[in-house]
């Protein structure tokens, strides 16, 4: 074996990978068996399929999963966006925008409306999304039950069986302690009446988007080797107990830069006096509200009308 | 009327040991069956055979299901089996922590039941709990209490309600008064008992007590090295035993 | 007025810098070569080829070089190389019996044919620091010994006990696939040849402390070392063109063997039991943790109760991979703030709940920018 190249090494200490990799830098025959997979995923809502996930350049926990599948469904037409915690520039998202426009030299966007493929971690675009586009979410721990019954072994045998009592115990012992079910992000949902399944770290406050949604969902964890899938128009129900239904948390004041209502704030602190703003999370739609005000108070009239989505009142 | 629960030919065998050899019996709905012996009799481990946690070698356990048909329970897929032992059967331990799930509060270990056969409402299930923990007399504000804060006899207690919430009606029971104070088994047994009769629960209890299988049972099975010895009305066999091994046993029970 | 905060892309470049630049150091101190690493670092790089899967010590080095010296980063960087390699095959199973041996100990016999050959090793040496190295020298020569005449004069301790039936045999090979953990994901419960390859790639400190948990009563498998074995093995490929096998040439192993009492029950006559490790280069304490573990983890298939963590094949397995620890460990350093804020509402609500509750029989109203509503 030849020793490595020192040029093209050096070349890795970016993003970069370089002349010598394939398109989205996964070799065909890889992507072909993650297609597969995320075909089962689909045709199983909710279920995870076990996949040979791949090292790739950026460590485990910093969204392997997510890369993998966005590299496996990216076409040369497709428009990328990228973000974390709701915005296009936190480091992370802008460290996998580089990945693909090095790898795959897509073209890129922060607008949600013109991205076909948008890679997300911790949360979804408050825009409702569209048929043809694809929302895939970075997951860490696939398992719902996981932090209930940590051997993957009995937690398979649950899911086979249906037997999701251990999740119901959780929330009784919850409302038991606290009064309320204390689970605010990565609220396990239930997905076409068959499978729970965790939604990844989103803020239970994205969960009614998952229901119904135009777009399709695919889930990545590279870490723990699992993918699943929501398809478009799939009933996506957030656990809960009859006499304590399910409640998102709403924000009692609007974003300070655009006037947002019902939209997911971040909190920022302004100095040690306890002066804080609340501003959105979503960057795009806040510069969209700020860029096209009308524009974007037509599509948050729209918003109000059901759980996050196009259409019809509910 | 058919046997709620048959029986035949039940044999498990460990390395060159037969723990179990071709053991028979019938339970009708309502009957109190105790299987005594001394350790090592294989009295648990015809325990563990009927609720298949452990496979036999040979021989046939047949229960008939609340729909009236009576299925042998290797027939079962894993499905029903599971299903059958959440609602149907009980298992009340010996070891009250591998019987409960010590980390959930007491209202949840008796709701879990519930909540696994779908029920969806937080108030009813909590008031079912109340319910159950007042007929084993188990304080109500304990309710949000884990078992590891309980009292050996609570935690028996606490099984029991875990179990019978969902009204089963065969109950397997492994020495459920062993290891706890002498007062605590009387009036452990004085509420079995009551809630037997009062369910109308069909009970397998293992015991190597005869005073508990003189107190609950209908009949009696004796078991020596995986044999049994002498069975019959419980009250005849303590009272005449025929076997030399049970007039052993009768015998060797101390004075109060 | 707040301005929301922008320029991660060029934050990143310029951390990318300055990373390269600290990276050399200090300019006036002469730069370190792959060479240097690759023949005076020797040990650090058996380890990244161990733990990176991938045997080629330029390459190692290189990473090594490029990872400042963190183990852990350069295993990444060869991980993520060998990812990208075709693969043509695999050789034939390696003999180690016919190794050419630098070292060879055994603790279970005082002598044995080839005699305990103690190498370049620092099990004698006094931890004594030796500041004459801290200038350059060259040492003096070592004693050459008489050439080995052949393998067959160092059987292998396993093959000697095995001969009496001491030994439980080696599982026959019946030329089943064998399986890849970075092909497929585990299945639990694996198999011991997938369970081996984990332990192989797995992170050094972390099957160290397993395996002294062992010794200490978590789990004991009253273990001796047979024999490590450290040299130099040959490697035989055998391709479809050809169909008889070629050599590629020849990799540095350690193996070590250890041999565990066992319980014989019933039927089967009490025989000593297995335990196997196998690394890159000079790996004796990898090699060793490796096979305390493995041993460790075929508690279930032996008949021994399951009750500590080295004998947990889901959680040896799932937690020695060191990339996927150190990648999960460390993602906590990304931005967790959406998730803190959810968490940070439910607080606030419930501590106004509280203090509500300890202030006035009706709860009193709510004080928190933040509240729940049905949707």
């Amino acid at each position: 074996m030849n020793p490595p190249n020192p040029a093209v090494a050096r070349a890795t200490v970016t993003v970069s990978a370089g002349a010598g990799y394939n398109f989205a830098y996964l070799d065909e025959g890889t992507k072909r068996m993650i297609r597969r997979a995320i075909l089962k995923a689909i045709a199983i809502p909710g279920y995870q399929v076990p996949f040979a996930a791949r090292e790739m350049p950026m460590p485990y926990g910093w969204g392997t999963g997510g890369v993998q599948v966005t590299a496996a469904i990216l076409g040369a037409a497709d428009v990328l966006k990228v973000i974390d915690q709701g915005a296009d520039d936190t480091t992370n998202a802008v460290s996998i925008r580089r990945f693909f426009t090095a790898t795959a030299g897509i073209a890129t966007t922060t607008r949600t409306a013109e991205a076909t493929v948008i890679q997300t971690r911790h949360r979804i675009p408050e825009a409702p999304l569209a048929e043809g586009q694809v929302l895939v979410y970075q997951v860490p721990i696939p398992e719902p039950l996981r932090f209930l019954e940590p051997r993957e072994t009995e937690t398979r045998q649950l899911h086979a069986l249906a037997e999701y009592g251990l999740m119901h115990v959780k929330l009784y012992e919850d409302i038991a302690r606290h009064g309320h079910i204390a689970t605010t992000y990565a609220y396990p949902v239930e997905v076409a009446g068959r499978y729970v399944m965790d939604p990844s770290p989103t803020p239970k406050f994205d969960n009614p988007k998952m229901d119904d949604c135009p777009a399709l969902q695919l889930f990545g964890a590279g870490r723990e080797k699992r993918i699943y899938a929501i398809p478009p128009y799939t009933r996506v129900r957030s656990l809960d107990f009859e006499d304590h239904p399910f409640r998102v948390q709403r924000f009692d004041r609007p974003c300070a830069l655009c006037g947002a209502e019902d939209v997911y704030l971040d909190e920022v602190v302004l100095d040690d006096a306890g002066g804080r703003m609340f501003v959105c999370s979503d960057t795009d739609h806040c510069e969209t509200r700020l860029a096209e005000p009308r524009l974007a108070e037509t599509r948050l009239g729209e918003t109000r009308l059901a759980d996050g989505h196009t259409g019809e009142a509910a | 009327m058919e046997p709620l629960l048959s029986v035949a030919g039940l044999t498990k065998r460990y390395g060159g040991r037969l723990a179990c050899d071709g053991i028979g019996f019938t339970l009708d709905p309502g009957e109190v069956l105790a299987v005594v012996g001394e350790s090592g009799s294989g009295k648990s481990t015809l325990l563990s055979l009927i609720a298949g946690e452990v496979a036999a070698d040979a021989g046939s356990v047949a229960y008939r299901m609340r729909d009236g048909a009576t299925r042998d329970l290797d027939t079962l897929s894993l499905v029903e089996r599971r299903a059958l032992m959440r609602t149907d059967w009980g298992f009340v331990r010996q070891d009250a922590t591998q019987g409960l799930r010590m980390a959930v509060s007491a209202g949840g270990n008796v709701g879990e039941r519930l909540m696994g056969v779908g029920d969806r409402h937080y108030g009813r299930i909590r008031a079912t709990a109340l319910d159950w923990l007042a007929r084993v007399e188990i304080a109500a504000d304990r309710i949000d209490d884990p078992p590891t804060r309980f009292s050996g006899g609570m935690r028996q207690r606490l099984q029991i309600a875990r179990n019978l919430v969902t009204a089963p009606r065969l109950v397997l029971m492994d020495e459920p008064t062993s290891g706890l104070d002498v007062s605590v088994q009387a009036r452990l047994l004085d509420m079995i008992r009551g809630l037997v009769a009062e369910l109308g629960l069909a009970v397998i209890i293992v015991t190597h007590d005869l005073a508990v299988a003189r107190l609950l049972s209908h009949r009696v099975l004796v078991m020596r090295a995986g044999r049994v010895i002498e069975t019959g009305l419980t009250d005849q066999v303590l009272d005449d035993p025929q076997a030399a091994y049970t007039q052993l046993l009768v015998s060797s029970v101390l004075a109060a | 007025m707040y301005v929301a905060v922008k320029g991660g892309e060029a934050a990143i470049d310029n951390a990318h810098r300055l990373l390269a630049e600290v990276r050399r150091g200090d300019p006036a101190v002469p730069e370190l070569t792959v060479a240097q690493i690759r023949e005076q670092m020797r040990l650090l790089v058996d380890r990244v080829m161990t733990e990176g899967s991938l045997y080629d010590p330029d390459l190692a080095a290189l990473a090594l070089k490029q990872a400042r010296g963190d183990v852990v980063e350069a295993v990444f960087l060869v991980r993520a190389y060998r990812t990208t390699l075709p693969r043509f095959g695999a050789t034939e199973p390696v003999d180690t019996g016919a190794m050419t041996l630098a070292r060879r100990i055994s603790a279970t016999f005082k002598d044995l044919p080839g005699g305990q050959v103690l190498g370049p090793t620092f099990d004698y040496t006094h931890r004594l620091v030796d500041f004459g190295l801290a200038d350059a020298g060259s040492p003096d020569p070592a004693a050459e010994a008489e050439p080995e005449a052949d393998a067959a004069a160092c059987p292998r301790v396993t093959d000697l006990l095995g001969q009496a039936g001491l030994l439980e045999p080696s599982p026959p090979d019946e030329g089943a696939p064998v399986g890849d953990l970075t092909r497929e994901p585990v299945d639990y419960p694996a198999d011991r040849a997938v369970r081996l390859q984990g332990l192989a790639r797995g992170d050094e400190g972390f099957l160290l402390a397993l395996g002294y948990s062992t010794q200490r009563g978590y789990g004991r498998t009253h273990p001796f070392v047979g024999e490590i074995r450290v040299g130099a093995v040959e490697l035989a490929f055998t391709p479809e063109e050809l169909g008889f096998p070629v050599s590629l040439g020849t990799v540095a192993l350690t193996e070590c063997q250890m041999i565990n009492q066992f319980h014989g029950h019933g039927a089967v006559p009490p025989q000593f039991t297995r335990g196997y490790g196998l690394v890159f280069g000079q790996g004796e304490r990898k090699a060793m943790a490796m096979a305390l573990v493995d041993r460790s983890l075929r508690a279930a298939e032996l008949g021994e109760p399951v009750a500590v963590p080295a004998q947990d094949q889901e959680f040896v397995l799932a937690h020695c991979d060191s990339l996927q620890a150190t990648g999960f460990v460390e993602h906590m350093k990304l931005p967790h703030y959406v998730d803190f804020q959810a968490e940070l509402e439910l607080v606030r609500r419930l501590r106004a709940e509280h203090a509500a509750r300890a202030a006035a029989p009706a709860p009193a109203s709510d004080e928190s920018p933040l509240r729940e509503a049905a949707e």
